[in-house]
């Protein structure tokens, strides 16, 4: 896999740190490319990502589903049958086993939903490590469940109480810990984005889905013609994706568009935002005339980010990768028909993804396939949904 | 010579060291932030940073993210922020150096924000989140225009000391503590340590100039005596600032001033 020179993915990404994790970061620079390609440590890694996590995930054809749009096909790839509920565990196995070989006792992570804060947990728990998370205060109330999971997996969660108490803030208060307290903590960051080497390494981690698809796709004689997955940070996105983009296969990005585009309640820092600097990496952001970053909304707490990891909007700027945005109303209207017609609960993130998927596969042919990254699932967001169809739905 | 050169090889002249206070502007409000730069200035400060708000204030503390939260409910714009700076020109000649994140000015345009800011009266910049790898552009745009104030941390490599020193002007900024602006941890041997290399590094070619957590006279005496420059206070002003009613802020600042330059003066 290519590794990003000087941390760029064209302009976008680079290292706009504090001084005071420059040491930090190369350090963790050196030690991922001197882990990545050591036997041992992929044997390792292999070992956990099949025994624990329940590598590889099937992919599955939603045949209800695709007869009942009468188009395209589509495939699921079932994520959110992982461990934990959720992809986020490719990456912090990887993580969490590079950091017991860099003699890490500390790790410090971020969360929004609580995916990645649950998957940090359950990866430290395996490993013999403790874990310590950040999160906005409006999410541990929202996806309270994740925080009382976390606790039980032997995590403290700290609730972030700056800012807008969201995502962005956990990752600011993490990486406010960090810099206090750099010599003995790892940093376990949950997305594709921050400060080069997170972007490429998170890539690199996730790209398991997108391998797995595509010799998946091959024993069954087929290529996608597209595939699409959600994007907030774009971690799942881009371990789909990236083994991909050689591929002749249509790629779509689906970002959040909350109460639409034009609301300025959304997420969709790919379809509305424009280039800045944040949490470390030059990237497109949600911001004001003024360079303040705006405050984000979305049904789902796991898109909700103001940024986007770098080599998504490098993929944007060159057209390779399309990005689309779902509202609300489409998520939960793609979710009840995924769960209707297939028995599958997709996480509210995913249902961006299955949303897009329906458009496209009501345009598409019998003959084509596509392939749709089922990240996480939606036990979690049976509340949230519950409580949107009360307030939304008279009867 | 840039107005902050001048200013540290005047002081060099009288044998004193910097004092750079730190304010965040629009804090509690815009009408104090001139009667705190008076006091300020009665108070003999040396150099006075202005803080710009940003929303994601990564490498602050509690005390001065809350300062930004403030500002910016405040209404704080850079466009007023231009015409305040200019206000402060036609009270003094004292240097000043603006404190904000990249983004502010990178959403501008460096070239466009920088030549404003220097309009206005602005001498030099502090981005806690540029690191030197990152500045190509920022420091073209800012080339003869205004200085380049980087951080140095106690983990800095001598190599990197080297480049960061060459990449800055006016002074560099030795980070004093592990941690964001405003913890209090005490003086640690490590920083003693790295004020003592950085010097050594530097060979004397730039002033150092030591912040975070510095906020009492008896932290500026102890920086000074083992070799720093100047010392840059910032959080303790803003928590002083916050209790403070406004028709007390001018006497208030200048007395706290006045307690923490007179530990800059060397005594023979």
């Amino acid at each position: 896999m290519k590794y990003p020179k000087n941390g760029r993915f064209g302009e976008f990404g680079g290292k706009y740190i504090p001084e005071t994790l420059v040491p930090a970061i190369e350090e963790l620079e050196e030690n991922y490319l001197k882990f990545k390609n050591d036997k041992d440590f992929k044997k390792e890694l292999d070992y956990y990502l099949k025994v624990y996590a329940g590598r590889p995930t099937p992919l599955y054809y939603a045949k209800n589903l695709s007869e009942k749009l009468g188009g395209a096909k589509i495939y699921l790839k079932r994520e959110d049958l992982l461990h934990g509920g959720a992809h986020k565990i490719n990456n912090t196995l990887g993580q969490a086993l590079l950091a017991k070989k860099m003699k890490k006792k500390r790790i410090i992570a971020e969360t929004g939903a609580g995916q990645h804060g649950v998957a940090t947990a359950m990866a430290c728990a395996a490993l013999g490590m403790k874990a310590e998370v950040y999160m906005g205060y409006k999410d541990t109330i929202r996806q309270k469940l994740n925080v009382f999971r976390m606790n039980m997996l032997g995590s403290k969660v700290h609730p972030v109480k700056s800012g807008s108490k969201t995502l962005k803030d956990a990752i600011n208060e993490a990486i406010r810990d960090w810099i206090t307290n750099v010599e003995t903590t790892y940093y376990l960051l949950g997305s594709a984005v921050g400060p080069h080497p997170y972007p490429v390494m998170v890539r690199d981690f996730q790209s398991v889905i997108g391998n797995e698809i595509k010799s998946q796709m091959k024993k069954i004689n087929k290529t996608p013609d597209s595939v699409i997955a959600c994007v907030g940070g774009g971690s799942n996105a881009i371990g789909t994706f990236y083994p991909l983009v050689d591929s002749n296969a249509e790629i779509i990005g689906v970002e959040a568009a909350g109460h639409g585009l034009k609301s300025k309640k959304h997420s969709a820092t790919l379809s509305a935002g424009s280039k800045g600097v944040l949490h470390g990496m030059m990237t497109y952001l949600l911001q004001d005339k003024e360079g303040q970053i705006t405050e984000t909304h979305s049904i789902s707490a796991g898109l909700d980010y103001p940024g986007v990891g770098p080599e998504h909007s490098y993929f944007k700027d060159t057209k390779r990768i399309k990005y689309h945005a779902a509202t609300d109303t489409e998520v939960i209207d793609a979710f009840l028909m995924l769960t209707r017609t297939e028995g599958i609960i997709p996480a509210l993130e995913s249902a961006h993804a299955i949303a897009e998927a329906i458009k496209v596969a009501r345009k598409g042919k019998k003959s084509e396939s596509i392939v749709v990254t089922l990240s996480g699932r939606g036990d979690k967001d049976v509340e949230e949904v519950q409580n949107y169809l009360n307030k939304n739905v008279k009867n | 010579m840039s107005k902050i050169k001048e200013k540290f090889s005047e002081l060099q002249a009288r044998d004193e060291k910097a004092l750079i206070s730190y304010i965040m502007t629009g804090f509690p409000n815009d009408k104090s932030t001139i009667s705190i730069v008076r006091g300020l200035v009665k108070g003999g400060v040396d150099i006075i940073e202005l803080g710009f708000p940003f929303s994601d204030p990564l490498a602050d503390g509690p005390v001065i993210q809350n300062a930004s939260t403030i500002s910016l409910e405040k209404g704080t714009k850079i466009d007023k922020f231009f015409s305040l700076v200019e206000k402060i020109r036609k009270e003094t000649d004292t240097p000043l150096v603006l404190m904000t994140y990249t983004n502010i000015l990178f959403h501008k345009g460096y070239s466009k924000f920088i030549e404003d800011a220097k309009k206005a009266g602005i001498d030099g910049f502090i981005l806690p989140d540029m690191s030197v790898e990152e500045s190509k552009d920022y420091l073209q745009a800012a080339k003869s225009k205004a200085d380049t104030i980087f951080l140095i941390s106690p983990n800095t490599s001598k190599s990197r000391i080297q480049k960061i020193a060459k990449a800055s002007s006016g002074f560099l900024y030795l980070v004093a503590v592990y941690g964001t602006t405003g913890v209090k941890t005490g003086i640690k041997n490590y920083t003693i340590n790295a004020i003592k290399n950085v010097k050594k590094q530097t060979k004397g070619k730039i002033p150092i100039g030591v912040g975070f957590g510095v906020s009492t006279p008896e932290d500026v005496k102890k920086y000074i005596n083992a070799g720093a420059d100047g010392v840059i206070v910032g959080s303790a002003y803003l928590k002083l600032i916050e209790k403070t009613p406004q028709n007390k802020l001018e006497s208030k600042i200048a007395s706290f001033t006045k307690s923490l330059k007179k530990q800059t003066v060397q005594k023979k």
